[in-house]
């Protein structure tokens, strides 16, 4: 076979169910347990270290 | 040391481009010659004047690089303003066509100032906006200091000169015809190199960041970056005739360039006025309204839908061509499916105002900021039908799509930035609030009202043009001729012009408005930069 064919047979299937699984892993991975919690903090981000940069190292402290 | 390193490149530049001014085959690459050895010129000069002068070192770790942020703001309202005024003189040039002057012909005519407005609120009004919010939103969002000291007034400046360069080689006629990638080859070199140090700073800052999590905002901003320059890379593959000239040859052919232009083209739309945009709206929208995002989840979520689907939309620019029917399919069909993420944007943004709703009678900028995301929801539901391959063969080649195009630019792309720039300058220049919110208000209410002319008066001809296209009579044959439609679109394109005084007027009183924030508006200190204590 020549190289067009096998890339569009590779796109057409492994490559599209690769992306096809790694979505679907995302949307899992955003309602797994717990993330509620972690993403209320993470959505007050824009609310902290407005006037300069944080000094230590974990900013949250 | 390094100040010798720059000095020789510098030099070599300049003498280059000094050869390049004597060898020029055409006036595009000419003038431009002159343009760099001119810069590089001025540039080795300063350079040489501070080499060797003793190291004034003061520790800046302690506060957030905003002296870039504040010239890119005003980059962005001057750009705008000339885009918009360069859009409104083309509408008259199309409603009147004297004003493509006799004695301008082959430098200001429209087919030489259409890409001039383009470029020039695409890349210059929308660019500077996106790098100067970037880098605001970037060091906040990680409660660090931009990467790379200096690297940032290079990709300011650098973008500047990326920008000149296009737009003086549009009206000398340097240009590749490749819709919004107009810059022939060296300007396209040059952009690259600028935006390799944009990721740089943008990259370096996430990396040193001391939030442990990257906010959403700068997911969005990074895939701008990111997928801007893949596609710049691919659709400019093209091969100088001389070294000497403007001119080069794309190496793609028929319809694979096409297809790799409207690759690019679409995604110009998708990852530069659409993923760099909602960055912005992901950070200003709750920063104005004071409260987080709606869901934070929802826009993880819309993230990865977003740039997992536009990247496909591309042939639906192509249906009825060349190009295969089942490409053409595939990208009306990821076209109908954004809209899903698309409107799922739209409403994290619109409900963050959940609970705050009054805000919209008492504060114009989230007025702004919500009828942006309110055009950005009108736009994305009207993109996909159009691509329906039989609404297309109505709309295709029409005014409409002109229409759809504005109601997106000015409606979701300059109401974003308006308001961006609504909040930023009274907090950049350490202002209690703005000169004036009255002004604002006739901002929103002249640009609006502009939006719904240009828009309303582009459904009526493009359609009016499709269906007169489209007429024959009993025999068969057409009924219209080409300028029958041009006739008749005349009423149109006066009032569609109309609309463009008003945006533009807008626009004006914006920057007054802006000028007046840093000259009149009571400080909150006294000086710009942060005291840091002497040690």
């Amino acid at each position: 076979m020549e190289l067009y064919s096998i890339l569009r047979q590779f796109a057409d299937s492994w490559m599209l169910l690769l992306l096809f699984v790694f979505f679907v892993g995302i949307v899992i991975w955003v309602f797994r347990p717990g993330a509620s919690k972690e993403y209320k903090d993470t959505a007050n981000i824009p609310f902290r270290h407005q006037d300069k940069p944080a000094e230590v190292k974990e900013a949250r402290k | 040391m390094s100040n010798y390193i720059k000095l020789i490149v510098l030099g070599l530049i300049a003498l280059f481009a000094a050869i390049g001014t004597n060898y020029a085959r055409d006036l595009a690459y000419q003038v431009h010659a002159v343009l760099v050895m001119l810069i590089a010129g001025g540039l080795f000069i300063w350079t040489l004047r501070n080499t060797d002068e003793p190291d004034i070192l003061i520790d800046r770790s302690g506060e957030y690089m905003d002296d870039v942020i504040r010239y890119g703001v005003i980059a962005t309202a001057f750009w705008g303003v000339v885009g918009f005024l360069a859009g409104t003189f083309i509408a008259f040039q199309l409603a009147f066509p004297v004003l493509n002057f006799d004695w301008a012909q082959g430098y200001l005519n429209f087919g030489r100032l259409r890409p001039l407005h383009t470029s020039a609120v695409i890349f210059a009004f929308g660019g500077n906006a996106l790098i100067a919010t970037s880098f605001y939103v970037v060091q906040r969002t990680s409660a660090a200091r931009l990467w790379g000291g200096n690297l940032a007034w290079f990709v300011f400046w650098g973008y500047q000169l990326f920008i000149v360069l296009a737009a003086t080689g549009y009206v000398l006629g340097g240009t590749q015809s490749k819709e919004y990638a107009e810059p022939e080859w060296y300007v396209d070199l040059w952009l690259t190199i600028v935006w390799v140090a944009y990721l740089a700073v943008f990259l370096g800052t996430i990396v040193k960041r001391k939030e442990p999590h990257i906010y959403v905002a700068n997911w969005f901003y990074l895939a701008f970056i990111v997928t801007v320059a893949m596609l710049h890379l691919v659709n400019n593959m093209t091969i100088p005739v001389s070294i000497w000239g403007s001119k080069s040859v794309i190496v793609w052919s028929g319809v694979q360039d096409a297809m790799i232009q409207w690759w690019y083209g679409h995604n110009a739309v998708g990852f530069f006025l659409t993923a760099g945009f909602l960055g912005m709206m992901y950070y200003f929208i709750p920063k104005q309204a004071e409260r987080p995002v709606f869901s934070y989840k929802l826009s993880i979520i819309h993230f990865w839908a977003i740039i997992f689907l536009y990247i496909w939309a591309g042939p639906h620019h192509l249906h009825y061509t060349a190009l295969p029917d089942w490409a053409s399919t595939l990208g009306m069909v990821f076209s109908i499916v954004l809209w899903m993420p698309s409107w799922g944007g739209m409403i994290n943004g619109l409900m963050t105002l959940s609970g705050a709703w009054d805000k919209l009678r008492t504060d114009p900028v989230i007025r702004m900021m919500v009828i942006a995301v309110g055009f950005y929801g009108m736009s994305t539901f009207e993109g996909p039908m159009m691509s329906i391959r039989a609404v297309n063969s109505l709309s295709h080649y029409t005014d409409w799509t002109i229409g759809h195009v504005h109601s997106g630019a000015l409606g979701w792309n300059g109401m974003i930035t308006f308001g961006a720039l609504y909040f930023l300058v009274p907090v950049l220049w350490k202002r209690e609030r703005l000169y004036s919110l009255q002004m604002v208000s006739w901002h929103f209410w002249l640009a609006t009202i502009g939006i719904v002319l240009y828009a309303a008066s582009m459904w009526v001809t493009g359609i009016m043009e499709g269906l007169m296209w489209r007429e024959v009579d009993a025999n068969g044959f057409l009924v219209n001729s080409f300028a029958d439609t041009v006739a008749a679109k005349f009423p149109m394109y006066v009032v569609r012009g109309l609309g463009g005084v008003m945006f533009l007027a807008g626009a004006v009183i914006m920057c007054y408005n802006l000028w007046m924030t840093v000259r009149k508006a009571p400080a909150k200190e006294a000086s710009l930069t942060v005291a840091v204590p002497a040690e």
